[in-house]
């Protein structure tokens, strides 16, 4: 029996947000500013992700002022409230890393389209309208 | 549930530590992560223990010293030495497989055949565990005694060697030098951990931190001997 798998479903987040490579996502971060806590977006392109069970999470790429950014967000920790998917990208591999040594619009993806892109977005808005905000789990 | 928990209120500072001393039996089922509500996150293991049974009870007037003996982990009977099943059978319990015993500072106040859960520890205690940690069998130095190893290239050869074993003069290798050899397989204590969370009805306390030995390896989980003590002086 995988106890730790099983544990790992539970104290984790009942349901994530549906994210793949290429993505163009905002990430709702948590952050804490002197004793306030606000929302902050982070937006940018999925370059990788790891799933491994509770500590699933995406690298997301940006860049800023001239100079790339990327942060890491477990997927399950409290402070990740949501990701929203705002744009598909079409890619052929699993880590984007390639695009750390581009610039400008070599760093542009190709939107995915089609039948399947289509389906998921729908899905999600419906999932997203039913019990508000999808990240609210546990 | 009966078990030897005694309510420490009444007793000296020093007795307290003593007579909060309790144990449990299990094992290690592995290690994952937990985030808190802001967020941070917690490497803990999860460590299956109890139900313990009690099955000897040490008395002052007949062994000299006052201990409990529990024993945990079902095993047939024909796996078990005649003299233990002996015991099992006179208490009228089932055989277990491990059996630990817990010194006391006074009189127990169970008996044999109760039972001991997990639920002895709360959230926030810090605890001892005991296993055994894997083995490495023949290690060098490097691994063994975290030494240095030599440089690989420009003709060198002393790569993972030990290096000099003393100075001439000497004329001989000092006892204790460090050297390689059997590396694990030794039993360990990992001291002052947290537990950060209990499931009484599966039996699992979450540790904080690392605990020595293989997932499903044998363990003993115990209250913190120092670290308990040092919170009663505060």
């Amino acid at each position: 029996m995988d106890l730790i798998g099983q544990l790992e479903r539970e104290n984790g987040k009942k349901t994530l947000p549906p994210v793949h490579i290429g993505d163009t996502v905002e990430v709702h971060y948590l952050i804490k500013e002197g004793d306030k806590e606000r929302v902050q977006l982070f937006i940018g392109t999925v370059i990788a992700m790891k799933n491994r069970g509770i500590r699933r999470n995406v690298v997301v790429r940006r860049i800023v002022q001239g100079e790339g950014v990327e942060r890491t967000f477990p997927m399950h920790s409290p402070r990740v409230k949501d990701i929203v998917v705002t744009r598909r990208g079409e890619t052929r591999r699993a880590k984007l890393y390639f695009l750390r040594d581009r610039v400008g619009k070599q760093t542009r993806l190709k939107e995915l389209l089609g039948e399947k892109a289509r389906k998921e977005r729908e899905l999600n808005k419906a999932m997203r309208a039913a019990d508000g905000s999808a990240t609210e789990g546990s | 549930m009966e078990s030897h928990w005694v309510e420490p209120e009444s007793l000296s500072t020093h007795e307290k530590v003593q007579e909060i001393m309790t144990l449990i039996l299990g094992r290690k089922r592995g290690m994952t992560q937990l985030f808190d509500a802001d967020g941070t996150v917690h490497g803990v293991t999860v460590v299956e223990v109890g139900p313990c049974v009690v099955t000897q009870v040490r008395t002052q007037e007949k062994d000299g010293y006052d201990a409990i003996q529990l024993g945990w982990g079902d095993i047939a009977d024909k796996r078990l030495a005649k003299p233990q099943l002996g015991q099992y059978k006179k208490a009228g319990l089932a055989p277990k497989r491990f059996m630990r015993e817990e010194r006391l500072s006074a009189a127990a106040t169970c008996k044999v055949g109760d039972t001991v859960t997990c639920d002895i520890f709360k959230e926030g205690d810090l605890v001892d565990v005991v296993g055994t940690m894997k083995g490495r069998g023949f290690a060098g130095t490097i691994k063994r005694h975290n030494f240095h190893r030599g440089p690989e290239t420009h003709g060198c050869m002393n790569v993972r060697q030990p290096g000099s074993l003393a100075s001439k003069r000497i004329g001989k290798v000092i006892k204790g030098k460090r050297l390689g050899g059997h590396y694990g397989d030794t039993r360990e204590t990992s001291k002052n951990l947290r537990v950060v969370r209990v499931d009484a009805a599966r039996n699992l306390l979450y540790i904080k931190g690392s605990v020595a030995g293989a997932n499903n390896g044998f363990i003993q989980v115990r209250t913190a001997k120092t670290g308990v003590r040092q919170k009663a002086k505060a």
